[in-house]
């Protein structure tokens, strides 16, 4: 089982990689490669997209390397193989997102990706640090985590989800902001599982060993 | 509920720690790795490295030491100390922190924030500010480890740099620094209240209260200290504990 962290050149990787590489290792799950190569992804069994910075602009990056994004599609909608974004990775999985212009989204967890407006609007955006997540509704990305888990955000957009139960789990920062997310075979966490302790770590697992 | 943030800073010169910290179970003490270890264990919840003599001959120490840190520990990383271009900002990033700093080349070039922001994002460009008092509730900016005064008001500066992309602002009071007396508590009231970002408050903590003060008063998302932790005067759960004790929300678990 060979898992590909998508490379497409937006921040740091190395965080992600050792990450999962942890865990591949303490769950055997076979290797972890980083890889920009369409015909990598296209093998691999499992994919990983992560992303920083702003959403057109990672969405730019990602669709500039030829082919990545048609693999991309291919083992999500074709081959049905388990996939999760990370931060903006996880926003790229919206219909579309509204942060400087209107971008278009894999759309394959129908929402919107819209500022943070938190109320009272004294709360600073970005949303920087740890929060407690709140869980919607079990999965088995979400085995051995808790209501009360501390994980680690920083982002001023958020997904809004079309159809409620896509949300697996959210945190409360002046309203609810969306935490994780999933349908079908796509999982996507807004926060840092590679930056949030035990609780990340624990979700990269869960990962690695699910089977949808 | 978003959670206030501790954030051990260790000053790192030719990839080791200046100030040695003081963990009994720590076998190199100088080692930044090491300490970063130490902390990631104690649950702090983010770490900042500070390179304090940057030059260009050993930026590469710093790249290896970011690297190896990252590679251990799975949390926030911060590194600031002679970052000047997108250039020293992408190596950073690529060695694996999590956000980097700038402090006087923002002074000296404040569209370098902006330009760093639009290629890696608002959430990882840090603006330092090194604040001085010069009358009552007026600050103003100093650069070069506090020694060239600039002219610039520090709340002022703190709007700019927030408007030209710093995600965060890092707060050091070079009136308070060493001292141990505390956050200078009217310029982070001031400053935090103008920016819409987070600050982090930094200088001067010598208890727990202050860094409750910082919080309640000063109106900090976040404090930075150094001493209190390296030198085994306090661990990052009394901090929170203390914290937790006077109403402030801090991440237990």
């Amino acid at each position: 089982m060979t898992t590909a962290i998508i490379d497409y050149q937006s921040g740091n990787l190395h965080s992600a990689q050792k990450a999962f590489e942890r865990m591949a290792a303490e769950t055997g799950a076979g290797p972890v490669i980083v890889t920009s190569d369409p015909d990598l992804v296209a093998r691999a069994d499992r994919l990983v997209l992560p992303g920083d910075g702003a959403f057109p602009a990672c969405r730019n990056a990602l669709f500039a390397v030829p082919g990545l994004a048609e693999a991309m599609v291919e083992a999500v909608e074709g081959q049905g193989r388990p996939f999760l974004g990370i931060c903006v990775g996880m926003q790229l999985l919206a219909s579309v997102g509204h942060e400087f212009e209107e971008t278009s989204g894999f759309g394959w967890v129908p929402g919107e990706i819209r500022r943070i407006t938190p109320e009272p609007a004294v709360l600073k955006v970005p949303h920087m640090g740890w929060n407690d997540l709140v869980v919607d509704r079990p999965h088995p990305v979400l085995e051995g985590l808790a209501t009360g888990d501390h994980t680690y955000f920083v982002h001023s957009y958020q997904m809004q989800v079309a159809d409620g139960a896509d949300r697996l789990a959210h945190v409360e920062y002046g309203g609810d902001v969306t935490a994780i997310v999933a349908r079908d075979t796509v999982v996507g966490a807004q926060f840092h599982p590679e930056k949030s302790q035990a609780a990340g770590l624990r979700l990269i697992a869960n990962f690695l060993a699910w089977r949808p | 509920m978003l959670k206030t943030r501790i954030i051990p800073c260790l000053d790192v010169a030719d990839g080791r720690v200046v100030k040695g910290i003081n963990f009994v179970d720590l076998v190199d003490a100088g080692d930044p790795v090491e300490s970063a270890r130490a902390y990631d264990a104690a649950g702090a919840d983010e770490l900042c490295f500070l390179d304090i003599h940057a030059t260009h001959e050993n930026r590469g120490t710093m790249y290896d030491l970011v690297t190896r840190t990252a590679e251990q520990c799975f949390m926030p990383l911060t590194i600031g100390g002679g970052v000047r271009t997108v250039d020293d900002v992408r190596a950073l990033l690529l060695a694996g922190a999590d956000k980097v700093s700038f402090n006087s080349a923002a002074v000296a070039n404040p569209s370098v924030l902006t330009d760093a922001a639009m290629i890696f994002g608002a959430q990882c460009i840090v603006c330092a500010i090194d604040a001085k008092t010069v009358a009552p509730g007026r600050w103003e900016i100093f650069t070069h480890g506090g020694r060239k005064p600039t002219g610039i008001d520090a709340v002022q500066f703190a709007v700019t740099a927030a408007e030209n992309g710093a995600g965060e602002i890092l707060l050091t009071s070079m009136d308070r620094d060493g001292t141990r007396q505390g956050f200078n508590i009217p310029l982070t009231r001031a400053i935090s209240d103008a920016v819409d970002v987070p600050v982090i408050a930094s200088g001067g903590v010598g208890t727990l209260d202050h860094l409750v003060e910082g919080v309640t008063e000063g109106g900090a998302s976040a404090v930075l200290a150094a001493s209190i932790f390296h030198f085994g005067h306090f661990t990052i759960a009394e901090a929170k504990a203390h914290m937790a004790g006077a109403g402030i929300p801090v991440r237990l678990s």
